[in-house]
């Protein structure tokens, strides 16, 4: 049964649908998009169908919609048109078929243009700064103090994060809130802003974000730091009051 | 005219997103619109020439510096990264999209004959195309359309660039089946989604 999903898949990657099925039968054929010989082309799909069923393939729906639309299209080309007078109005009933056709066998040749084009990250290649990085408070209008709620909300993020590999607690050294404090203030001495996300280390046990979380939360209460969210990436980054008051009347 | 330039060309080298004429007349306000576009058109001829490994080019509307196209090898042994291919399926949908739109998903399946839905939402999730809004019709349908990153992907000024679909003789050409090897390049592009 396995293999018979697997010839499933590799068929459908060599033909997209019935449509893609039809064209190839066509080209293979060299004949006439405008004059196909449809009991020519209906055999040869049907065929296709046949090896599909041979291989234990479920054929899609698809392919046997359009075998219809093909008997049907075969049926009408039999009936000679009609009465003689309707004879030169009434449509050839290929038609029905090879405007779609022709119009997925452009956008198949539009596909293969757009797919030759120089692709960013493929071919060519732009200078690519993590959105942390990038921005400070200069760009005033794109960022907003965060309350509570959004804290809150990172928290969740961080603490998700962390989750996969579950965490180990070990108890040897309890780290303290006032701790904390002290050495959040000390960073932002030395590097001016830091992002919610760095102060959260990769590997850290509950317990320590759990206190870096409160330690935040405390210098926020103290107005002792600022923290500011950008609104497209949504990172928050913490800057010390003094600091980010002399940025905020500057820029804005 | 020199120092134009050079402001332009720093402009350019810092910024990630593809810069608009507007957004640099707007920084360089004290420059005419004369000497800008000349200072921009200076670059960008210095720039095409071989000492550069990369140029100036025209994307999405605006102006970025870009690695050349016959550098990319060596972009790719310093970042180590297989870069992300298309399937032949999500392209002929991007395809779809990017001339019929604002197009409904039904539509898309009609011309390629096929269900799209997973193709539909990998292109949304690459942030290639987006909901443009809703149809007013029984069910309100979503309308897909192009996005911003679509242009900068395919380096496109815009839509118009595209060849338009007259042009485009589908029969008239060889096989699109000379694409290479599909199968595994559809395999690769899925074990690459795990990494992106």
């Amino acid at each position: 049964m396995t293999t018979a999903g697997e010839e499933y898949q590799v068929r459908l990657e060599i033909f997209e649908g019935p449509m893609d099925l039809l064209l190839h039968l066509i080209r293979k054929n060299k004949v006439d998009v405008y004059d196909i010989p449809i009991a020519l082309i209906m055999d040869q799909y049907l065929q296709y169908l046949d090896v599909m069923r041979g291989l234990n393939i479920d054929v899609a729906a698809e392919f046997l919609e359009m075998a219809a639309t093909l008997a049907y299209i075969k049926s009408r080309m039999l009936v000679p048109g009609g009465g003689s007078e309707e004879e030169d109005e009434e449509e050839d009933p290929r038609l029905e078929l090879v405007r779609p056709l022709v119009e997925y066998a452009r956008l198949k040749e539009a596909a293969f243009v757009l797919a030759g084009r120089p692709q960013l990250n493929r071919d060519v290649y732009a200078r690519n700064i993590p959105p942390e990085e990038v921005w400070g408070l200069e760009r005033g209008e794109e960022i907003a103090e965060v309350d509570l709620f959004q804290l809150i909300a990172a928290l969740q993020g961080v603490l998700k994060r962390a989750e996969p590999g579950g965490f180990m607690e070990v108890n040897a050294d309890v780290i303290r809130v006032k701790d904390r404090i002290t050495k959040i203030v000390e960073i932002l001495n030395t590097v001016s802003s830091i992002t919610f996300n760095e102060l959260f280390p990769e590997g850290a046990g509950k317990g320590e974000l759990i206190v870096t979380f409160l330690a935040i939360l405390e210098l926020v209460k103290l107005r002792m730091v600022r923290a500011f969210q950008h609104q497209a990436s949504g990172i928050i980054r913490l800057y010390l009051a003094v600091g980010a008051d002399a940025l905020i009347q500057g820029e804005v | 005219m020199a120092t134009v330039r050079a402001i332009i060309e720093t402009l350019l080298f810092v910024s990630e997103v593809p810069l608009s004429l507007s957004k640099i007349k707007e920084l360089l306000a004290m420059y005419t619109h004369g000497e800008i576009t000349a200072a921009l058109e200076d670059l960008r001829k210095e720039y095409s020439g071989d000492s550069h490994g990369c140029a100036v080019v025209e994307v999405a509307q605006g102006y970025q510096l870009r690695t050349k196209p016959e550098y990319a090898g060596w972009v790719r042994k310093l970042n180590k990264i297989t870069p992300t291919r298309l399937s032949r399926a999500a392209l002929e949908t991007l395809a779809i999209i990017a001339y019929k739109q604002p197009i409904l998903r039904s539509e898309v399946e009609a011309i390629r004959g096929v269900d799209v839905g997973g193709v539909l939402h990998l292109l949304l999730e690459k942030k290639l195309i987006k909901i443009m809004g809703r149809k007013n019709v029984p069910g309100r349908p979503f309308l897909y359309g192009t996005t911003q990153k679509f242009l900068e992907v395919f380096s496109l000024q815009d839509l118009s660039s595209l060849p338009s679909l007259k042009e485009l003789e589908g029969f008239a050409k060889g096989p699109v089946e000379a694409e290479g090897a599909e199968a595994g390049e559809a395999k690769g592009e899925r074990a690459e989604e795990g990494a992106v």
